[in-house]
């Protein structure tokens, strides 16, 4: 072997498996089951925030409220959680890249084909981008940051963003608008373990019935409209009764 | 350093769909089998669990069963002038990982593929003339009939327990299966699944064309099934959490549902997991391998030592272990010479969405392979002369999922976000379902596999190179393929359609399919092929390469259920002939 492989950068090629068990083993005999055994994922609790600032943050639950607004079809992006979700996504292992292959070079004119061609981790697309909008508000904006503007100057601002129309220092517009979009959406359709989609506000807007893993109802009633609302991963607001002491 | 560990009469790379089924039937053969894996032990209780299973996110959007970029990926580019660049995060396709591989995460279509797949030069030649094929093409045939291999499928889906209806019984065309598919000995194993509303419209409108819609063979069951080697499984609740995540009702056929509780059981049998073998060794003459070198979790390196070396791994990284591994050789694009990385293909897609006034499709409900499709334009079906190209594709309409961070879909021209935007997607997403066609994809002189110059794994191997591109003759037979879509959609009553046409610059980012073939093909030939026709290198006696990497070109078909018959025809031949008398069948 002219490579010789270093402990090192073995581990660092497997650590990103969250949940599963990371060591290798030795199967013979029977199926490897033990009692119970599972990987359910970590619930996230409310709390300070882990990764953004305050100032981050306002700013990112300002943005999920202009992408998905609070209307006559039902909450926005705040109070969904957006914001919350994209936190501890970006102070996870997602925000880390992990598992991405993150070795350079990094060329300067990928082709377009040839997709996302950055260093950047997600965590750092958002805090380079949130940075750059803010500082394109103050400088070309009468000195306001983005949690100042209307939201109808909100709206146009993100627009021109998206369309590569405004210059942000250090990062693509696109790339930033891109993410922001993708992590709102995010938060707004996964399951609510991950601290959006808070009392399944996404999945009732497109009456999406969340896990409940047996429609054979379904097909035997073609055509017809499905009554049941959402469950997640952790059941439902109203199964949760009062336990006895 | 490198331990040296006893030797085993069987080592298998890769413990899939091909690696159990080998390991399985080799092990039966009295042989000492053992089976080494780089991703994770899984099993349907511990990881697939009803209570964690049906996460959108963690397993659709973070790609948790996938194999990781930063363990391995490939580079790309369209053509052989241009860089090619990592692909840091996976779209276009989405590698298995682990014991399973990826016969844990797909969606369970399980095809034949027609007679005339089978002898594609030969037949098109005969009925068109050399003229007719496309430029730089390098169309073969497959080393084996259609008739050769169909017992080998039975075997298959009796292991699987496809859900379907046959259209062709011993010649005998079957009322409501498809009259185009080559005879089959026998029924599917079980009845095909409840068809959705979506699917009632798709077969009406189909059938009011003059087409010929049957149920997509599924390997999400329909109903119980206990399978040939004694293996229970459960029906399909169509749950709609079916590709990219592991079934949690014992109901998608998968090396954990079908293979692994008695594959475990054989005394001959041992798996390795998280070890990744980093090499084939072959002896001084390079003649025959000695066994492979692997590297386990904690960094040590080990020597297997083995009579037989089985390549299982996924198409990628069986042509990536033949190229480092120097077994055939490889492929150049400038000569036309050497065999391995030659006759890459892909899957060439197109059709349409459709929209509904006053439906209810109920989306949510689907599974993996819930879905009616056609034949009527697939392969060489139809006559081509017309037309200018050659090739086709199955077309469907198929309802899988309505998960909501990837399926929310609106009409071209609202915005992606803003109340306008929710405002659509609330209206739309149970009044949406697709005609789409999966179409053949051929191969070009310029379209391979190698090593790339630059970028390395993390075990300091270089990244396998992919060059590919949509061609000309492609795209045509796709434009013509979402003409006959948008018919369709519209004898299905669709209020509006929208096309998904496809032309030059395959772009690594959208999902598109994992049907990525070749590189390591099976021919008549050793100078066009890598492999003969009992999936035996011709360089190398004792390595033999299964999975979809043996493909000369792939056909308008999933191809997972002529991978499982391939691994059933070559373990026949390993058990039957090569045990006897080690050299090569050919």
């Amino acid at each position: 072997m002219s490579n010789p492989t270093s402990r090192r950068m073995l581990l660092a090629g497997v650590a990103f498996a969250a949940f599963t068990p990371v060591l290798g083993r030795t199967i013979r005999d029977r199926l490897p089951w033990r009692d119970g055994e599972a990987y359910p994922p970590a619930s996230v609790r409310d709390g300070p925030w882990l990764f953004f600032t305050p100032e981050e943050a306002a700013m990112v639950e300002a943005i999920a409220d202009r992408l998905i607004p609070a209307d006559d079809l039902g909450p926005g992006g705040k109070d969904a959680g957006c914001a919350v979700f994209a936190d501890r996504q970006l102070a996870g292992p997602y925000g880390r890249a992990e598992g991405w292959y993150m070795e350079g070079p990094f060329p300067s004119d990928p082709l377009p084909t040839q997709g996302r061609q950055t260093p950047d981790t997600p965590a750092q697309v958002w805090r380079k981008g949130l940075a750059a909008l803010e500082a394109h508000c103050r400088a070309s904006l009468g000195g306001r940051g983005f949690t100042q503007l209307s939201g109808d100057e909100q709206d146009t601002l993100l627009r021109a963003v998206q369309a590569n129309q405004v210059h942000l220092e250090g990062i693509s517009s696109t790339l930033f608008f891109s993410q922001a979009l993708q992590t709102v959406m995010e938060g707004f359709f996964a399951d609510p373990i991950y601290g959006g989609n808070r009392d399944m506000v996404g999945w009732k807007l497109v009456d999406f019935p969340g896990v409940r893993y047996d429609y054979r109802d379904v097909l035997a009633h073609p055509n017809e409209p499905y009554r049941l609302p959402p469950v997640s991963i952790m059941g439902r607001p109203d199964w949760r009764g009062q336990v006895q002491p | 350093m490198t331990r040296r560990l006893p030797r085993k009469d069987v080592v298998v790379v890769g413990l899939g769909w091909t690696g159990s089924i080998l390991s399985y039937e080799l092990c039966r053969a009295g042989l000492d089998v053992v089976a080494i894996e780089r991703g994770p032990w899984r099993d349907t209780a511990s990881d697939f669990n009803i209570g964690t299973a049906p996460d959108e996110l963690r397993y659709a959007i973070r790609h948790e069963l996938f194999l990781q970029p930063a363990q391995d990926t490939v580079t790309a580019r369209n053509t052989p002038d241009q860089r090619a660049l990592p692909i840091r995060t996976w779209g276009s396709f989405l590698p298995g990982n682990g014991v399973g591989g990826a016969g844990v995460h797909w969606n369970g279509h399980t095809w034949r593929f027609l007679p005339t797949d089978h002898n594609l030069r030969t037949h098109l030649i005969s009925r068109y003339g050399e003229s007719f094929l496309p430029e730089n093409s390098l169309i073969q045939d497959w080393p084996m009939t259609y008739d050769e291999l169909e017992p080998y499928h039975d075997q298959f889906e009796k292991v699987a327990g496809i859900s379907g209806k046959a259209g062709n019984i011993k010649g005998t065309i079957q009322e409501g299966g498809n009259p185009f598919e080559g005879w089959r000995e026998n029924e599917y194993p079980t009845p095909p699944l409840t068809m959705g509303y979506a699917q009632q419209l798709f077969i009406d409108g189909a059938r009011k064309l003059g087409l010929h819609p049957f149920p997509k063979p599924s390997a999400n069951l329909s109903v119980p099934y206990t399978n040939s080697y004694g293996v229970r499984m459960a029906p399909c609740t169509y749950c709609g959490f079916c590709e990219r995540f592991g079934c949690a009702n014992y109901s998608k056929a998968s090396p954990q549902t079908c293979v692994l509780p008695v594959l475990v059981r054989q005394p001959g049998f041992e798996a390795r997991t998280r070890c990744e073998v980093v090499k084939v060794e072959l002896s001084a003459d390079r003649k025959r391998a000695t066994g492979v070198t692997y590297v386990d979790a904690d960094g040590q390196m080990w020597e297997q030592p083995a009579d037989i070396v089985l390549l299982c791994g996924y198409q990628f990284w069986n042509v990536r272990l033949m190229l480092i591994s120097g077994i055939g050789t490889p492929y150049d694009p400038r000569t036309g010479e050497g065999v391995v990385g030659r006759n890459y293909c892909y899957q060439t897609s197109s059709g349409v969405t459709a929209f509904f006034d006053n439906v209810n499709f109920n989306n949510f409900a689907g599974a993996g392979s819930l879905g009616a499709n056609l034949d009527d334009y697939n392969g060489d079906v139809f006559d081509h002369g017309p037309h200018g190209f050659v090739g086709g594709g199955g077309i469907s309409n198929a309802v899988t999922n309505a998960r909501p961070i990837l399926f929310h879909p609106t009409p071209p021209g609202t915005p992606s976000w803003g109340s306008a935007w929710k405002r659509e997607v609330k209206n739309w997403t149970n009044r949406v379902t697709s005609v789409g066609s999966q179409g053949s994809s051929y191969p070009y002189r310029d379209c391979f596999l190698d090593l790339d110059p630059t970028y390395k794994d993390r075990l300091g191997r270089p990244l396998l190179r992919m060059t590919f591109d949509y061609k000309p003759n492609e795209i045509r037979m796709a434009k013509f393929m979402a003409d006959r879509c948008e018919e369709i959609a519209r004898a299905m009553g669709a209020s509006r359609i929208v096309r998904n046409d496809r032309g030059p610059g395959w772009s690594v980012v959208p999902y598109q399919t994992t049907h990525n073939t070749g590189g390591a093909v099976m021919g008549t030939d050793p100078g066009t092929s890598a492999l003969n026709r009992y999936l035996q290198s011709w360089d190398v006696h004792n390595v033999f390469v299964f999975g979809a990497s043996a493909f000369p070109q792939n056909a308008g078909y999933n191809p997972t259920g002529m991978v499982g018959a391939l691994a059933y025809w070559g373990a026949a031949a390993i058990r039957d002939r090569y045990l006897a008398n080690p050299g090569p069948l050919v």
